[in-house]
């Protein structure tokens, strides 16, 4: 065990809070594993060959070409939440390094866990070398407990060598009263891919993110998805952008928004800066009850022969199809969990089974708690 | 198997369908022959127990039992089930999920099933979604044959269906009806909306009623009203006052 390491024992209803967030503590079809509670770090470690999960500062002090990593994609004056991240004096997190050529078909699976401190900071890195393959789980989530003030900033790099795929899977599972700040950004080389998959079914006071990919390489590919639920109080503040640089580059974003009442703001932005590139950008909506789903897809074409479109969508469920469902011997409340689901199912092409099967065990649980 | 009495219904303001009684025995298969917009589909939507189709007067008593204050899902569950003519498009609801939850705990082997009207290949498509006509009735059958209601409306099951298909789809009917069993033992019921007759080529009716600007105007043997309308048209029974 690294000497930042410390062990801290979970209750059962920790445990079952990281199940929710698709974390496997008996590591069952996962091969690898980072656990941070609050500011300790709790587990790092990883079984499959020519994968490394690191802590941040033993990454550091291990590779000294870490540097060239390290604020590189995401830069440390962005704003108050990366200021506050680069002035820790004792920086959290974890780096995952594929090295060239490794492959993993069982996900890693990393998990920051919000306990009693006020604010969980972490900072990670995320690098697939040439010709690897790295699918990550990112379960956040936070005691039940956790009350006012409780917030997670969180910067993630990632780096996509040549050839070399990345998917990188965050199931958000906090708690009313919690504030999350993700800054990610992913800088993709030629010829690989990146994948991300944003999933959030259950409360949160407030979540603001937009990841940002730079396709930098030749036919590098970008798919963003992300499926959220406002709750009443929640106020998401949610978006996924591509630049598209190499040639023959191209990006997908989908998203799916429903509201209870809460606030889903829902962004998208491809901007298209070289030739033969592609982006498609949809968002659809879904209002249950009177809140706020507010579609901002943006599309930024700057040369002849960048192909970008868009399409987005709100509304509400269609009665004929409920009734449809009805006239089947479903019932109103299943007729309408039944839609939804239906709504919900986003498959990601190039996503392992393990990791489509997690995202939709998570939104099982929230279809069978009735949405 | 099912009654209905002096039914008055109305589509927001306007009444559509004006003083229907209709009854169907067990085992009987009926037809309902009209032109468009005549308040076919009107009445089969009405007896499913849509909610835009409001029932002003009359009732509809289904296996004994008054249904007419009943929700869509309560008279499914009581054994009325319905062929859409243009069922809605779902998006991202499979068709093998719906037919999951149709088939709730019973057993039933929806593979197998879907084989036999060649829909084995659609259980993981968003339901209707780019279906052609064909395929689309099979579906609705296939619905049906996993929820095997004892009342099995059809509304226009030949509309949209290429001639290899109509064969397999009123086949698959024929089944749902218990058509194969002897008269005496049948014990489903049905009532086939269809405005060409082709699927009574398929389909064997007991009897056969017209409807013409919401009210059923005569009675008789399906085939010699078939007969009679492909000779002369509708024309005569939208100028017919008898009722």
């Amino acid at each position: 065990m690294p000497p930042d390491m410390i062990p801290v024992p979970l209750s059962k209803i920790d445990k079952d809070r990281l199940a929710l967030s698709g974390i496997d503590l008996a590591m069952k079809n996962r091969c690898g594993s980072y656990l941070q509670m609050d500011q300790d770090i709790v587990q790092s470690e990883c079984s499959q060959e020519g994968i490394e999960v690191l802590t941040y500062k033993k990454a550091m002090e291990k590779y000294d070409w870490m540097k060239d990593y390290a604020w590189k994609a995401v830069s440390p004056d962005k704003d108050e939440i990366t200021k506050y991240v680069a002035a820790q004096k004792d920086p959290k997190g974890y780096v995952i390094i594929a090295h060239r050529g490794s492959s993993n078909i069982l996900p890693i699976q990393a998990c920051l866990y919000l306990g009693r401190e006020l604010i969980q900071h972490v900072h990670n890195i995320i690098i697939a070398e040439e010709g690897a393959e790295l699918h990550i789980i990112s379960g956040c989530t936070s005691g039940a407990h956790v009350g006012k003030g409780g917030a997670h900033y969180g910067v993630s790099e990632f780096y996509v060598k040549k050839n070399a795929k990345i998917s990188f899977t965050m199931i958000h599972n906090w708690t009313e009263e919690v504030e999350v700040y993700p800054r990610s950004a992913a800088v993709v080389d030629e010829n690989g891919v990146y994948l991300s998959n944003y999933v959030c079914m259950q409360p949160v006071k407030k979540v603001q993110m937009y990841p940002t990919a730079t396709l930098k390489g030749e036919n590098s590919v970008a798919r963003f998805s992300s499926i959220a639920i406002a709750s009443p109080t929640s106020f998401m503040d949610l978006g996924s952008r591509a630049i598209l640089e190499g040639k023959g580059a191209s990006a997908e974003l989908i998203a799916r928004a429903i509201t209870k009442g809460g606030t889903i703001i829902s962004r998208g932005h491809i901007m298209g800066k070289t030739a033969g590139t592609k982006g498609h950008l949809e968002c659809k909506g879904l209002i249950l009850k009177d809140g706020r789903i507010y579609a901002i897809p943006e599309i930024e074409g700057l040369v002849v022969g960048t192909e970008l479109s868009h399409e987005a969508a709100v509304g509400k469920l269609a009665q004929e199809e409920i009734e449809y469902l009805m006239s089947r011997g479903l019932d109103e409340d299943e007729a309408t969990a039944t839609i939804i689901r239906g709504f919900l199912d986003v498959k990601i092409s190039g996503l392992p089974e393990a990791l489509q099967k997690q995202i939709d065990a998570t939104i099982d649980v929230a279809e069978k708690a009735g949405f | 198997m099912l009654h209905i009495e002096d039914l008055h219904v109305k589509v927001g303001e306007k009444e559509v369908l004006h003083d229907i009684n209709l009854h169907i025995g067990d085992g009987e298969t009926h037809v309902l022959l009209g032109p468009n917009g005549s308040g076919k589909t009107t009445l089969l939507m009405t007896i499913m127990g849509f909610s835009n189709y409001t029932i002003t007067e009359g009732k509809i008593i289904f296996k004994g039992e008054d249904v007419t204050k009943m929700h869509a899902h309560e008279r499914a569950k009581r054994g009325i089930g319905m062929l859409f003519q243009r069922p809605p498009t779902i998006s991202g609801l499979k068709l093998g999920k719906l037919l999951t939850a149709i088939s709730r705990e019973k057993d039933a082997d929806i593979e197998k099933l879907a084989g036999s009207v060649h829909m084995d290949r659609f259980l993981e498509r968003d339901i209707n979604k780019g279906f052609s006509g064909g395929e689309i009735k099979r579906s609705e059958v296939l619905q049906l044959m996993i929820q095997n209601p004892d009342f099995v409306m059809l509304d226009e099951p030949e509309s949209g269906v290429d001639l290899e298909n109509i064969s397999l789809i009123g086949t698959a009917i024929g089944s749902l009806l218990e058509k194969e069993k002897q008269i005496i033992k049948r014990q489903k019921s049905g009532l086939v909306i269809t405005h060409t007759g082709y699927i009574l080529d398929y389909l064997e009716t007991d009897r056969g009623h017209v409807m013409c600007d919401g009210m059923i105007k005569c009675h008789g043997n399906p085939r010699e009203i078939l007969k009679d309308i492909k000779q002369r048209g509708y024309r005569e029974c939208l100028e017919c006052r008898q009722t």
